[in-house]
């Protein structure tokens, strides 16, 4: 079984994950977690509906606090801080929601140009100049601005999404599911656009996928996961941690069955009876 | 074969009365499990709604949230409330005239009528019923919205850009409520009065000089504080039910629809419950104040 983790950069890693364990009630959905991501990688984090991947990328940014764990950013445990000094770590972040998550009381403009009247002083002639740019890096025209979130379609959302995450220019891009309920051709825009960033801005960013394609195309480490509930209790719920291109060399079978995308054994465990 | 049965049925009565008692014992366990799982919910929301108002409370004094984004809470809150709230007043109004005519009529107390109306008004009915509207109109509303923020993962979005979801989107729905219903219950206690002079006077045909008269006699200033008084409580506990309810919204449109019922639901039970305790309040406060000055609209 392969659980070859990539040497580490030289320099301290950007995020480290410790022990991390998340419950929701009485059900685990994260536990053992430990994961260390240095500056300037982009991770892909895969795994199936219900495997805790979104909750772990909101506990790197506080938006969930773990029950048990620590999640240290540039050198500090982000659960530590007060709430001044979490602000001024989050906004090093941008987050990519997987329905974009804009706010459908304000116009493009206001939803792009909101982080930068929060934490900036800028005048409004330059927030406009910086709305326009990151409008037009994500390929949208100056005339989307005006527009509220419910006249676009879901890929210019998305990409909307995106450029309000990049305004700030931040040191860690969290993309939830970007390219999922999208066609092909603009999943791919997408993904074209996360690689660059990438090489534009010297981000670290971790991708929360269930689309290969994407993971495959713009990661350079990939994490596999597996639901908690599904593992027998020594099993680590991280399977895979590698290189993309060798995800296939895996030898466990669950790996190879979600990469390939094929169902195995889970119709039958699962009860379903259609056709029986 | 009656013999074979004959035990069976000894065996029967004798498991019977142990069979009923574990079934009571199990019915018993399984009451007290259901009601004291009642028990924690309430300790819980109750805790919860505490904690969120001591959140709001500190944020509110903290820093004053930016003008646009407490002007479209006060737009809702104020001038798009301002229509329901003046036309329930003006009904109100004629409602108590029509149901108080008759029964001071019998008294030959017709002329009182003002001094009922309006007293009823501006310390209760005025009071109440624009909160209730609010209840109904913007508490639901808010409730509905933040829901809705949160399901679609609005409200994440906010903390993940660094801006804390309580000083962005509940103070100024506190601060509207707050500082508007004040307003808003004036709204509806001139429009109240209007209504009761309306069919008091123009319908019905009581004498105008009298019933104005008996307004002015009856009605006091400490009468009108009353009423503006409870109504900031009212205006709070509303914005903070609501905004609570939409804030802890469970998942799917079912928890958005829960939320908005809910909203209005506890939000006019407090209404209620506050609008007692505040009543027993100013009464001793007035009682403590001046002792000698009780009037009785039935008097000389």
């Amino acid at each position: 079984m392969m659980h070859a983790r990539l040497e580490a950069d030289d320099a301290q890693p950007l995020i480290e994950v410790n022990d991390l364990l998340v419950q929701f009630g009485g059900q685990t959905v994260l536990r053992d977690i430990g994961l260390s991501i240095p500056r300037g990688q982009t991770l892909a984090l895969i795994g199936e509906s219900g495997c805790g991947k979104t909750v772990l990328l909101k506990s790197l940014i506080g938006l969930i606090q773990p029950t048990q764990g620590e999640v240290i950013f540039d050198g500090r445990d982000i659960n530590t801080l007060n709430d001044k000094q979490m602000t001024q770590e989050r906004i090093r972040f941008g987050f990519v929601f997987q329905n974009a998550a804009l706010f459908d009381s304000m116009t493009i403009g206001q939803n792009v140009a909101f982080p930068l009247k929060q934490h900036t002083n800028k005048p409004l002639s330059e927030i406009r100049e910086i709305v326009f740019n990151r409008l037009r890096e994500v390929g949208l025209p100056e005339s989307v601005v005006w527009k509220k979130p419910a006249e676009l379609s879901g890929g210019m959302r998305k990409r909307v999404g995106l450029a309000r995450a990049l305004v700030l220019k931040p040191d860690v891009v969290l993309y939830d599911e970007p390219t999922t309920g999208l066609d092909p051709i603009m999943s791919d825009v997408i993904n074209e656009l996360i690689l660059r960033t990438r090489s534009k801005y010297p981000v670290t960013s971790i991708v929360v996928t269930h689309d290969m394609r994407t993971a495959q195309k713009v990661a350079d480490r990939m994490i596999m996961m597996y639901p908690a509930t599904r593992l027998k209790e020594a099993e680590p719920q991280i399977l895979y941690d590698g290189r993309p291109e060798d995800v296939e060399d895996c030898s466990d079978q669950r790996v190879i069955q979600f990469v390939r995308g094929e169902a195995g054994q889970r119709i039958e465990e699962m009860g379903a009876f259609i056709g029986d | 074969m009656v013999s074979g049965t004959v035990p069976n049925s000894n065996d029967d009565q004798q498991h019977e009365p142990e069979s009923a008692l574990a079934a009571l014992q199990l019915a018993m366990f399984n009451w007290l499990a259901d009601w004291g799982g009642v028990a924690i919910d309430c300790v819980t929301s109750i805790g919860e709604l505490t904690l969120f108002a001591w959140r709001t409370i500190l944020w509110t004094f903290g820093r004053l949230p930016k003008r646009e984004t407490l002007l479209p809470s006060f737009y809702q809150v104020g001038v798009m409330s301002l229509p329901v709230v003046a036309l329930t007043g003006t009904f109100i109004g004629m409602v108590l005239a029509v149901q108080s005519y008759y029964q001071f009529r019998e008294l030959g107390l017709e002329t009182r009528l003002g001094a009922v109306i309006n007293m009823s008004l501006v310390r209760e009915l005025g009071p109440v019923l624009a909160a209730t509207m609010l209840a109904g109109r913007v508490g639901s509303a808010m409730a509905a919205e933040l829901g809705t923020m949160r399901v679609t993962e609005q409200i994440d979005a906010l903390t993940s850009m660094g801006a804390n979801p309580i000083h962005y989107l509940v103070v100024p729905r506190v601060l509207a409520m707050l500082l508007l219903i004040p307003a808003l219950t004036v709204m509806a206690d001139f429009m109240g009065f209007v209504g009761g002079y309306f069919y008091s006077v123009i319908i019905i045909g009581i004498d105008k000089h009298f019933y104005l008269y008996n307004s002015q006699i009856f009605v006091g200033s400490w009468d009108i504080f009353c009423g503006l008084f409870k109504s900031i409580f009212f205006g709070g506990v509303i914005a903070l039910v609501s905004c609570h309810q939409g804030f802890y919204c469970t998942a799917g449109a079912e928890g958005v629809g829960k939320a908005a019922t809910a909203a209005f639901v506890y939000s006019f039970v407090m209404i209620l419950i506050i609008d007692l305790v505040l009543n027993i309040g100013l009464e001793r406060v007035y009682m403590t104040l001046w002792p000698d000055q009780m009037v009785s609209i039935g008097g000389g």
